[in-house]
């Protein structure tokens, strides 16, 4: 019974709407949906999302379990505001967070840095939003880690360098792909927070989301429909590849 | 049986503790702690918890650094060498096992640390294994070791790298009473194998008779009594070692063993009366549980059968005790009861509070 309405949700919510984008990109058949993600446009803007969506996440893996150490580990003053302004990115709409970085970085910026309309505008950007996934999902294994594991290795000789490669990472490895994953996504499909920002030039700033809004306002809706498939299947690559790091990394807990 | 001396030679591999005082914050966890630990031998920290023992243990080990005082191993005062250098095996109350390595990587550790060549390595580990009787059990992680294999194997660990001494705290204070028993005499019989000089933690003044050839009784972060378990039973040198190390009753403000404990039908000036409220044989020996009248405090007999019989004592009925003529007995300030009743939850060591984790 519950696993029926279970089922009917996910169908409903999730599978059919991706089953139909699906169909829909190959509605004039594979050579069509071909064609439209061969466009030099859909390729620099698939090209620009990957890479930097790639980029965000491999800083994000690094800075974000280096703040959810000193966020565990280190005691500073502020540091409970500190912890609960890292959720912000994340409860902020994400065009709100485009129009602070615009003021920012854009031509009127008070700093002087005008950064805005280049791909460096679109790794912050997503830098910022992607910021609370690896903090917040390495943050709980940090705090359940038995500290007597880096005494004990400790005594056997092992230095610090030692005993947080071989201790204390393989144990917040799990934590990390996970954070990596939903990073990842969120990059990949990031919107709000580009569009005033990126400036949205074709070839040169134009991510796949704001691309595809283009082609739809233009009526070409297997070209967005086809580019959405390609989105959708690097998702489903990067999910699939952490989920085998993480197996991996929880092998020792079956 | 190593001989217990006054000065350690400074060849020996044993421990010396001088002067050492410990602080965290306001709180002095250990005062003017003296120990001498010979070369080879098994000795016992036994006290309440909070007593500093554990603290004692850590600052040997290196794992905490003294506020003032030396801490000699092998000779040499190591007090502010960290606990790498010191050639230290630990062994943890709950375990520390390397939980992402299997049985194998856990014991080889120390020896990569090492940088020892793998089939070395591959040879120490095996023999480990087999010491420490978890043959078959190599390619396991520990999640798939009961309690007791995953200490034997946290005990093999620390053993590989063959340290000059062996710590450990509170070893079998995770185990159920049946490995526990089991896994004391299986370390007592390790011990006279591998003949490194050891210390472990316990509470259990029962584990530290069995297995230890010195007992350090501590209390309120001092040594209150260092010796055999003979000694510390018949020659405890204050109340705290009496009441703590074997049992006691306290009659007319004196702490008193119930084996010295003399049950009299009539009243003389020394005795105090009581109410007998049950007579229990047991064998060739029996005990007779007492209430004081008439504060009811519970006191209680150890007597051989003949004398149960000569007394014929019957529940309900009033009769006198007094501490026999030879024994050994302590004043009862209460200031025992006070050490035990302190006895909190909390170990002997501060846990810093866990930073809170908004969701």
């Amino acid at each position: 019974m519950t696993k029926g309405l279970v089922v009917t949700y996910l169908s409903l919510i999730v599978l059919i709407p991706l089953a139909a984008i699906a169909a829909k990109a190959f509605s004039a058949g594979p050579a069509e949906f071909w064609d439209a993600i061969r466009q030099p446009q859909a390729i620099a803007a698939l090209k620009l999302t990957a890479i930097c969506s790639l980029i965000v996440v491999a800083i994000n893996a690094v800075m974000g379990t280096l703040i959810a150490w000193v966020l565990v580990r280190d005691e500073f003053p502020g540091k409970s505001i500190v912890n609960s302004m890292i959720d912000l990115p994340f409860a902020l709409p994400t065009i709100v967070a485009s129009l602070t970085l615009l003021t920012l970085y854009g031509n009127d910026s008070f700093l002087g840095i005008h950064a805005a309309y280049t791909k460096f505008a679109v790794i912050i950007a997503l830098l910022f939003v992607t910021l609370p996934f690896v903090v917040r999902a390495v943050q709980p294994l940090l705090l359940s880690l038995d500290r007597d594991m880096e005494s004990a290795a400790e005594s056997l000789g092992a230095g610090k360098v030692r005993i947080f490669t071989q201790i204390i990472f393989p144990n917040l490895l799990p934590g990390i792909a996970a954070g990596v994953a939903l990073a990842f996504a969120r990059a990949l499909g990031e919107f709000g927070a580009l569009v005033l920002i990126s400036g949205n030039v074709p070839y040169k700033t134009e991510v796949a989301s704001v691309f595809i809004r283009g082609q739809i306002e233009s009526d070409q809706v297997v070209g967005a429909a086809a580019v959405s498939v390609v989105l959708l299947v690097f998702s489903m690559c990067m999910l699939a590849f952490v989920n085998l790091i993480q197996k991996w990394g929880l092998r020792h807990d079956r | 049986m190593t001989e217990i001396t006054d000065h350690l030679n400074p060849e020996s591999h044993g421990i010396e503790v001088r002067e050492v005082n410990k602080e965290f914050g306001d709180f002095q966890a250990l005062k003017d702690v003296n120990l001498i630990v010979p070369d080879g031998s098994m000795t016992a920290l036994l006290g309440p918890s909070g007593s500093g023992k554990s603290t004692l243990l850590r600052t040997i080990a290196g794992l905490e650094v003294p506020t003032s005082g030396q801490v000699f191993i092998g000779g040499e005062d190591q007090a502010r060498k960290p606990v790498r250098t010191r050639n230290v095996g630990f062994v943890f109350q709950h375990y520390a096992a390397f939980k992402h390595m299997t049985v194998f990587d856990n014991i080889a550790f120390g020896l990569k640390v090492r940088k020892w060549d793998k089939q070395k390595t591959r040879d120490r580990v095996n023999e480990l294994i087999d010491l420490v009787q978890l043959t078959g059990l190599a390619k396991r992680y520990p999640s798939q070791l009961s309690g007791g294999q995953r200490q034997r194997m946290a005990l093999a660990r620390a053993l590989a790298v063959e340290p000059s001494v062996l710590l450990l705290d509170e070893p079998f204070g995770a185990l159920d009473a049946k490995v526990r028993k089991d896994l004391r005499q299986w370390l007592r019989r390790l011990h006279d194998e591998v003949h490194v000089t050891t210390i472990f933690v316990t509470h259990d003044q029962e584990e530290a008779m069995d297995i230890a050839e010195q007992i350090v009784v501590m209390n309120n972060g001092q040594i209150e009594q260092t010796g055999s378990a003979t000694d510390l039973y018949d020659r405890p040198e204050n109340e705290f070692v009496m009441g703590f190390v074997g049992e006691v009753n306290s009659l007319g403000g004196r702490l008193v063993r119930p084996h010295d404990t003399e049950i009299l039908p009539e009243p003389t000036e020394d005795t105090t009366e009581v109410e007998i409220d049950r007579v229990v044989r047991l064998g060739f020996s029996g005990r007779v549980e007492m209430l004081t009248v008439p504060d009811k405090k519970e006191v209680w007999a150890q007597l051989t059968r003949s004398e149960l019989e000569t007394l014929s004592l019957e529940a309900g009925t009033r009769a006198y005790v007094r501490p026999r003529a030879e024994a050994v007995t302590k004043e009862d300030t209460g200031a025992l009861e006070e050490a035990l009743r302190e006895e909190s939850p909390a170990t002997d060591t501060p846990i810093p509070a866990e930073p809170a984790l908004p969701v």
